[in-house]
């Protein structure tokens, strides 16, 4: 299977408020398909490592290969364009837009992107968001949703735009059980059925394990992979 | 960068901060519409200032002024020219106020292209009597058809008929405030005293009004021929020339003109004026001073209220961005709202401005002694309405741009890991 993403010798340090190296020379592959999850102790790194394969925190010293595409040294707006297209997101806090509907929500993305036409990315987010089973909610406001339900809007979200990768900070920590197991099926489905590449940050062992694999991080240095 | 988008997104944001977007509003409206209604009323002062000059004199006017020639009567004599001659409280000449030639120069300055129409005159100093009181005045000779046709005083007419004065030698018409001093109306006799002593019974043909106290209360006018004739002067005794111009504004520069191709002492309207002009500048200063502040508080409310609402939208900003929309993608979007509350602001304040204004212009002036006008002068003009929109939206521009700006650099690490 080829390999999607690369990261090597990744190091971080945090100035503030002392400096401290939060990564020592993390490497990984990554291969496309694959569901992974990233596990360790509060503190040893993994969701900063996170961010940085995210492309979102360019402050950091090694390579970043998406997609056979060196990201290290990009422009801002440039890695904004890629992420667009190519990384879709679901965080701890579901984060969508409380002003806007489920479906808005969920069409922002693509509506950004603009490779099809607004009428066509409508019936494509009710398509995620019935993947989801959300669909019966789309008109409705993203501030009256549950959290479990606003999390699934959020995994239709990041899928809307066909991501290559889609990453998730802890994206069943704010979860009661019933919610978290939902969350997980939809993750397990992407993966099985669309072959989608996933990557998660999660404290949750019952999460962890039934992915993938898994690679266990300590002291920002990469234990068991 | 998607404008569709960014606009979409923008009016969700303003829809759902209903009450915030409509403070923001009502910042700009009532700065914009306070903006209109200070410079229509400033402009509309000045205009009436204006026309009240413009009124009292014409655009240029010649007349010989009394003056001390500095040339003695003995520099004549030959004698002089090894010593010095000095004369103390030397007294002006006894020249005649008499233009010499004036027919012929007016007829000359009537032929320049700036000169819409010369209208001569002959003033003097009078005495009104009625009964036994007296009062003191000046009375004009003009040449009816052409103070009608350039100098308007058809309009002036309170009462009586103006033509009179073409069809009888007799005729007089008074201002308003000497009429009413010397209890005349029209019809009535009065009789003149001119500083020769010569008296001569004149029968009032009407009152006229320019609404300058200091005109209606002194002035009078007959035809050209009568007032020769109480001054017992021949038919080409002329003392004043008065000038109209096609632009006003060129008053300076002809009367400079004139004065030097003829040789001839020329006043124009502005420095015949001068101090009811002086108060134009300040007012316009005024104007200026307090419009700036005006636009300037409206301009930093909006810039406090967008950036109270990129605060509160930190984490909207933030999962934008981590879905990939650019910098200047969240420029647009927050740019976009303070421009729609400038703009919609703007337009309100327009409205609100003219109501202000047409309710200004029917509001009853105190009628004083200098000047009469019945209500507030104000000046609708469009300009000033276009301005205010212009202003309105680059002051919400500028205002939004700052925290549009900081939007934009915002780091979504930092917000999403709290």
């Amino acid at each position: 299977m080829e390999t999607i993403l690369q990261a090597s010798r990744i190091t971080k340090y945090f100035r503030e408020p002392d400096p401290f190296k939060v990564l020592n020379e993390v490497s990984i592959d990554i291969k496309k398909g694959e569901f992974l999850s990233i596990a360790g102790k509060s503190g040893c790194g993994k969701s900063t490592l996170l961010y940085i394969l995210s492309t979102m925190d360019t402050d950091f010293e090694g390579s970043l290969k998406i997609n056979d595409k060196q990201l290290k040294g990009w422009k801002q707006n440039q890695l904004a364009r890629f992420r667009n297209e190519n990384l879709g997101f679901v965080f701890q806090f579901h984060f969508l837009l409380p002003e806007f509907s489920a479906l808005r929500n969920v069409m922002l993305p693509a509506l950004k992107l603009g490779k099809f036409p607004a009428g066509e990315i409508e019936s494509r987010a009710i398509e995620k968001l019935q993947m989801v089973g959300m669909d019966m909610h789309a008109r409705k406001s993203a501030s009256r949703l549950s959290g479990g339900q606003q999390q699934r809007v959020a995994i239709a979200r990041a899928l809307i735009n066909e991501p290559l990768i889609i990453m998730g900070d802890e994206p069943t920590g704010n979860l009661d059980k019933a919610n978290s197991s939902i969350v997980f099926d939809i993750f397990r489905k992407l993966s099985q059925d669309n072959h989608q590449t996933i990557i998660t940050v999660t404290h949750d062992p019952d999460f962890a394990h039934n992915s993938d694999r898994i690679i266990e991080m300590q002291d920002g240095m990469v234990v068991s992979a | 960068m998607n404008w569709t988008l960014a606009f979409g997104i923008s009016v969700t944001h303003l829809i759902t901060k209903r009450k915030q977007t409509l403070v923001a509003m009502m910042g700009v409206m009532f700065g914009i519409s306070m903006f209109i209604v200070m410079i229509s009323f400033m402009t509309g002062v000045n205009r009436f200032m204006e026309d009240v000059a413009m009124d009292g004199s014409p655009h240029v006017r010649i007349y010989n002024p009394v003056q001390v020639k500095d040339e003695t009567i003995l520099s004549g004599t030959d004698n002089h020219k090894s010593a010095w001659l000095v004369v103390h409280h030397q007294r002006p000449k006894n020249d005649l106020p008499k233009i010499k030639n004036a027919f012929m120069i007016a007829g000359k300055i009537e032929k320049l292209g700036a000169v819409k129409g010369v209208a001569p005159q002959v003033s003097s100093q009078v005495f009104f009597n009625n009964g036994p009181i007296q009062v003191s005045g000046t009375m004009s000779g003009i040449d009816v058809r052409k103070q009608k046709e350039f100098f308007n005083l058809e309009s002036k007419m309170q009462s009586g008929n103006l033509d009179d004065l073409l069809r009888s030698a007799d005729a007089i018409i008074v201002g308003r405030g000497l009429a009413k001093k010397m209890n005349v109306e029209a019809g009535d006799r009065v009789s003149i005293t001119t500083p020769q002593g010569n008296t001569l019974v004149l029968r009032v043909a009407g009152t006229f009004a320019y609404g300058l106290s200091q005109f209606d209360d002194a002035k009078s006018f007959a035809s050209i021929a009568t007032v020769q004739k109480i001054l017992m002067r021949d038919p080409s005794y002329i003392t004043d020339l008065h000038i109209k111009l096609n632009d006003y504004t060129r008053a300076k520069p002809v009367a400079k003109e004139i004065r030097e191709q003829f040789k001839i002492f020329t006043e124009d309207w502005e420095t015949a004026n001068s101090s009811l002009l002086a108060t134009n500048k300040i007012r316009n200063a005024m104007t200026g001073i307090v419009s700036f502040t005006l636009l300037l508080v409206a301009g930093f409310g909006i810039y406090n209220i967008m950036n109270m609402n990129i605060v509160n939208k930190m984490k909207d900003i933030a999962i934008l961005k981590a879905t990939g929309f650019e910098g200047n993608d969240i420029v647009g979007i927050f740019l976009l709202q303070s421009v729609m509350i400038g703009f919609t602001g703007g337009l309100l304040g327009i409205l609100l401005g003219y109501g202000c204004c047409s309710l200004l212009a029917i509001t009853p002036f105190p009628e004083g002694e200098f000047f009469r006008m019945r209500t507030m002068p104000v000046n609708f003009d469009v300009k000033f309405y276009i301005l205010g929109l212009l202003f309105g939206f680059v002051t919400t521009l500028l205002a939004g741009y700052f925290p549009a700006l900081k939007a934009a650099r915002v780091d979504p690490v930092k917000i999403i890991r709290g």
